[in-house]
C-alpha cells in the first residue's frame, strides 16, 4: 500500500461522512473550529497581536536607550515597579530586550507566519479539502495560544520575565537565583516554550503529512507553487529541528530543579556564596540551542522567501525566474542549515580547526542565498510590474535580504567575528535578514491573500502609506547599528553613557529610536487597515490579481471542505504568465493544455509523447494554413 | 475497498504523521546523545561503571513485547480478534514489566552502585535521562495500545481496527529499537 497515493478528491468525500460537522455553531465556527481557513485566520490574528505587543516592548527598551538619564513619570504610572522613578529598572530592561526577541522569533516569525499561510495556502494551492488531520490542527493553534499566554503571564510574576537574552544561555537561565529574571519569569519561559514546541510540531507534521500525500490530481511535486516548497521545507526543518532545543530543554530544567550539572561548573554567587555544581558545561547549552537555532532562522525567512516569489511572479506578470534552481536552492538551504551552527559560537573557544570548518560551511550557504536573490531580481526585469501593495512588500523583503545577507558574510568569517560577536553590527544583521526581510515577506502575504482570507480587499493606498513609512523606517532603524558595531558597542547594555568610550553614540540612539518610534506608528496604517478592510473592504472578486494557483478557483465566500464540487485537477505549472501566444496574460493551473494550443512550447510535452504528437500536428497545420494563405 | 475507506477516512495520510512523529523522536534521542557525547568528551568526565545486570532482563522483555505485537497484527489482519486481544494483553503486560524493570535498575544503580542522578558528573546523570524520557515514551506506547485494545472490544469496523493497530505498531516497535540504541549506547560509553 503506498502512502504516497494521490488523494481521493470525488465529490463524494463531502457529503454525509463528515457527520460532526453539521451543525455550524458560533463555538465550532469560530473558537474550535478544525477548518484549515478559520484555523490560519486564528493564527494571523493572534500573530498580530503578539507582533503589536513585541512592538510596544522594543519602543519601551529603545526610549531607556535614547534617554538613559530622563526620568518619565508616565513610565512609572504604566509599569509600576519596573520603572521607579520613571526610569526603567535595569533588571526589567533585559527582560523586555529578552521577551521581545522570543515573541517575535518565536510567536510571530515561527507560528504566526508559518501557521498562518501553511494553513490557509497547503490545502487551497494544491486543491485538498483539509490538513491530514484537522483535529490536531487545532490542537496545534490551542497550545500556541496557551504558550503566548504563559509567556506574557512572566510580566505579572514579582521578579519579572526571564532576562537572560532570547537564547537562555545558562548559567543565567539555569541558576534560578543568578538574576531576578532567572526565577520564576525562567521557569514559564521554559513552560511556554514547551507548549509551543509542541505546537509546532503538531502543524508540522499535519503540513508535511499534507503535502506528500493528499494533493489533487495532476499536481505532482514540480507543479507546485513556490509557497508551498518553501512551506514545506520550513516545515521539514521545524520537525527535525525542535526536538532537540526540547533534548536541551529538559536538561536545563533538571539542572534548575534537580540539582544536576549538566550545564552547571564552579560557580560563585554574590562573590561569597560558593554553588554546590562542577564539571558541566554551558558550552554544550550552546550546541544543543543553536542546533535549533539557526535552521530556527531559516523557518523565519523561508515562508517569506516562497511568499515573495510567488507575489513577485503574479505582479510581475512573468514566470518566476529560475522555478527549479529556486526549488534546489531551497532544499541546499534545509540542508546546509544543520551543519553551520558553529558559527554563532566562534569565540566560545571553540577549537579553531573546528571554526574553520563551520566558517566554510557558513560560506557555503551565501550560494543558495544568492542564487534566489538573483532570480528575484531577474523576475522583475522587463516585467509588466503591478505595484501593487503586495509586490511593494515583496521587494522590500528582498531588498532586505540583501542588504542584510552581506552582512553575514562578514560575520562567518571566524577571525573578524572575533571583533563583530556581540556587538550591534550582529543586531543589524539579524534584524534585517530576519525580522524586517521576514516582517515584510507576511505583510505581503497578508495583503496578497487578505481576499482569500476574508472575501474582501485591503485598502491599497493605506498599504503604500504603511508600506514606504515601514520601509525608510526600518533602514534607519537598523542600518547605524552597523557602526556602532564595527565602533564595539556590546549589545544588551542598559546605558551605554554609563561608558566613555560608548557615550559619542547617544546622538545616533536618539535618532533610532525616534526612526523605531516612527515606523511603529505606522504599523497603526496596517492595523486599521486590516481590521476595517475585514467588515467594511471593497468586496473581491473570485481572482482579484489574475493569478494561476488554485486557491483563486474557489468561490469567494470561504466554505467548509474549499470546493462545491470536484476538487479541480492540475495540468500545468503555477507560472505560466504572458506566455507567448496565449489570449491573457495568465493561464491558471486548471486549464488543459489541449484548451491554449496556441501557447504550448515543445517543452510542456516531457513525459508526454501523446500531448507532443498532438502539438506537432497542430504546428504543422497552422504552417500549411499559413502558406495557403 | 478497504483502500477505498481508508482513503476517504484519510487513514493513510494519519499514518504518516505517525511516522514524522517517529522522525521528531528519534531526533530528540539524537539530540540527547550527541550531548552525552559533546559533554563527556568537553569536560572529561566519562560514565565510570558497568550498567546493571538488570538492563539485559529489560532488553529480553521488550525484544519479546515486540514479538506479541507483531503476532497480534498478524491475528489482527486474519480476523482472529480473540487472539489480536490476547496478544495485545500480552503485549501490554510486558510493558509494564519493561517499565518495572528499568525502575528496578534505577533502584540497583542507586543503592548498590551509589549513580545519582543528582551528581556532578553528569555523564551518570545521563542514564536517567536516556532511560526516563524512555520510559515516557513506553508511557505514551501503553495508551496507545490500551486504546486499540479498548476498541477492538467495541463495535470497530475492521479499518479502523487495522488502522489502530498499525498506528500502535509502528510506535511499539520504534521504541523497542530506540531502548536498543540507548542501551548499546549506554554499553559502549561504560568507561
Ligand atoms: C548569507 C548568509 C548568512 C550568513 C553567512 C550569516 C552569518 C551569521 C553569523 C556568523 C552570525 C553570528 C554572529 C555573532 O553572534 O557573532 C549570525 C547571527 C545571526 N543571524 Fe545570520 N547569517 C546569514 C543569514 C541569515 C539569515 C537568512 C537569517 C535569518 C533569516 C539570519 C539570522 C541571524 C540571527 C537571528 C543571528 C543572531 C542570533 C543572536 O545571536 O541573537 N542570518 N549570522
Ligand atoms: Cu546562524
Amino acid at each position: 500500500m503506498s502512502t504516497l497515493a494521490v488523494h481521493d478528491h470525488e465529490v463524494a468525500h463531502h457529503g454525509d461522512d463528515h457527520g460532526h460537522h453539521h451543525k455550524a455553531t458560533f463555538l465550532n465556527t469560530y473558537v474550535f473550529s478544525q477548518d484549515h481557513k478559520m484555523i490560519a485566520k486564528q493564527f494571523l490574528i493572534t500573530g498580530i497581536i503578539m507582533a503589536v505587543i513585541a512592538m510596544i516592548l522594543s519602543i519601551l527598551f529603545r526610549i531607556q536607550l535614547a534617554y538613559p538619564d530622563k526620568a518619565f513619570p508616565l513610565m512609572e504610572t504604566l509599569l509600576g515597579r519596573f520603572a521607579p522613578g520613571g526610569r526603567l529598572d535595569s533588571n526589567f530592561y533585559l527582560a523586555l530586550v529578552t521577551i521581545h526577541g522570543t515573541i517575535m522569533v518565536f510567536f510571530v516569525l515561527t507560528a504566526g507566519l508559518s501557521g498562518t499561510f501553511a494553513n490557509l495556502l497547503i490545502p487551497l494551492q494544491l486543491g485538498v479539502r483539509d490538513m491530514a488531520s484537522p483535529f490536531m490542527n487545532m490542537l496545534s493553534y490551542w497550545l500556541f495560544l496557551i504558550a503566548s499566554i504563559v509567556m506574557l503571564s512572566s510580566f505579572m510574576v514579582q521578579k519579572g520575565p526571564a532576562s537572560g537574552g532570547w537564547t537562555i544561555y545558562p548559567p543565567l537561565s539555569a541558576l534560578p537565583k543568578a538574576m531576578p529574571g532567572s526565577g520564576m519569569g525562567m521557569t514559564l519561559w521554559l513552560t511556554s516554550m514547551v507548549l509551543f514546541i509542541a505546537s509546532q510540531l503538531m502543524g508540522g507534521i499535519n503540513y508535511v503529512s499534507t503535502i506528500l500525500n493528499m494533493r489533487t490530481k495532476g499536481m505532482d511535486l514540480w507543479k507546485m507553487p513556490l509557497t508551498v516548497w518553501a512551506l514545506f521545507l520550513t516545515a521539514v526543518l521545524g520537525v527535525l529541528a525542535f526536538p532537540v532545543l526540547v533534548a536541551g530543554v529538559v536538561l536545563l530544567v533538571f539542572d534548575r530543579s534537580f540539582g544536576t550539572s549538566f550545564y552547571l561548573s564552579d560557580i560563585v554567587l554574590n562573590g561569597s556564596q560558593v554553588q554546590p555544581y562542577e564539571g558541566g558545561s554551558p558550552i554544550l547549552f550552546q550546541h544543543l540551542f543553536w542546533f535549533l537555532g539557526h535552521p530556527e532562522v531559516y523557518i523565519v525567512i523561508m515562508p517569506a522567501m516562497g511568499i515573495s516569489s510567488e507575489v513577485m511572479s503574479v505582479n510581475s506578470r512573468k514566470p518566476i525566474f529560475g522555478y527549479h534552481a529556486m526549488v534546489y536552492s531551497l532544499i541546499g538551504i534545509t540542508v546546509l542549515s544543520f551543519i553551520v551552527w558553529g558559527h554563532h559560537m566562534f569565540v566560545t573557544g571553540m577549537n579553531p580547526f573546528l571554526g574553520g570548518v563551520f566558517m566554510i560551511t557558513t560560506l557555503i550557504i551565501a550560494v543558495p542565498s544568492a542564487v534566489k536573490t538573483f532570480n528575484w531580481l531577474a523576475t522583475l526585469w522587463r516585467g509588466n510590474i503591478r505595484f501593487s501593495a503586495a509586490m511593494l512588500f515583496a521587494i522590500g523583503m528582498v531588498s532586505f535580504f540583501i542588504s542584510g545577507g552581506l552582512t553575514g558574510i562578514f560575520l562567518g568569517n571566524a577571525t573578524l567575528d572575533i571583533n563583530l560577536h556581540d556587538t550591534y553590527f550582529v543586531v543589524a544583521h539579524f534584524h534585517l535578514v530576519m525580522g524586517s526581510a521576514a516582517i515584510f515577506g507576511m505583510l505581503a502575504g497578508v495583503y496578497h491573500w487578505f481576499p482569500k482570507m476574508y472575501g474582501r480587499l485591503m485598502n491599497e493606498k493605506l498599504g503604500y502609506l504603511h508600506f514606504w513609512l515601514t520601509f525608510i523606517g526600518a533602514y534607519l532603524v537598523f542600518f547605524p547599528m552597523h557602526f556602532m558595531g564595527l565602533d564595539g558597542v556590546p549589545r544588551r547594555y542598559y546605558a551605554f553613557t554609563e561608558f566613555e568610550s560608548m557615550k559619542q553614540w547617544l546622538s545616533v540612539n536618539t535618532f533610532v529610536t525616534w526612526a523605531a518610534i516612527i515606523s511603529a506608528l505606522a504599523q497603526v496604517a496596517f492595523l486599521y487597515n486590516f481590521f476595517h478592510s475585514i467588515f467594511f473592504g471593497e468586496k473581491a472578486t473570485q481572482n482579484p490579481w489574475e493569478a494561476n494557483t488554485l486557491e483563486w478557483t474557489t468561490p469567494v465566500e470561504r466554505i467548509h471542505g474549499n470546493w462545491p464540487g470536484e476538487i479541480p485537477s492540475v495540468y500545468r505549472w503555477p507560472y505560466d504568465y504572458s506566455k507567448p501566444g496565449a489570449e491573457e496574460d495568465f493561464i491558471p493551473q486548471t486549464v488543459p493544455l489541449s484548451q491554449t494550443m496556441s501557447s504550448n512550447l515543445p517543452h510542456d510535452f516531457e513525459d508526454n509523447p501523446a500531448g507532443l504528437e498532438a502539438h506537432a500536428k497542430w504546428v504543422n497545420t497552422q504552417k500549411s494554413n499559413e502558406e495557403v494563405k | 475497498m478497504a483502500q477505498l475507506t481508508e482513503d476517504k477516512l484519510d487513514l493513510a495520510p494519519k499514518k504518516f504523521n505517525m511516522w514524522i512523529f517517529i522522525f521528531t523522536s528519534f531526533m530528540f534521542f539524537a539530540a540527547l546523545s550527541s550531548g552525552f557525547i559533546v559533554y563527556s568528551g568537553g569536560t572529561g568526565h566519562g560514565i565510570n561503571a558497568k550498567m546493571p545486570q538488570a538492563f539485559i532482563l529489560s532488553t529480553i522483555i521488550i525484544l519479546v513485547s515486540s514479538g506479541t505485537m507483531y503476532m497480534a497484527s498478524k491475528a489482527a489482519k486474519g480476523l482472529q480478534f480473540d487472539k489480536q486481544r490476547l496478544y495485545l494483553w500480552l503485549t501490554i503486560g510486558l510493558g509494564v514489566a519493561f517499565f518495572f524493570s528499568q525502575l528496578y535498575s534505577w533502584y540497583v544503580l542507586v543503592s548498590k552502585m551509589g549513580i545519582y542522578f543528582s551528581n556532578p558528573n553528569a555523564s551518570q546523570s545521563f542514564i536517567y535521562v536516556f532511560t526516563g524520557m524512555h520510559l515516557l515514551h513506553i508511557i505514551a506506547g501503553l495508551l496507545l495500545l490500551a486504546n486499540t485494545l479498548y476498541r477492538s472490544y467495541r463495535n470497530t469496523p475492521q479499518v479502523k481496527n487495522l488502522y489502530n493497530m498499525q498506528m500502535s505498531s509502528i510506535f511499539w516497535h520504534f521504541i523497542d529499537i530506540i531502548w536498543i540504541y540507548l542501551y548499546v549506547f549506554l554499553l559502549l560509553n561504560q568507561y
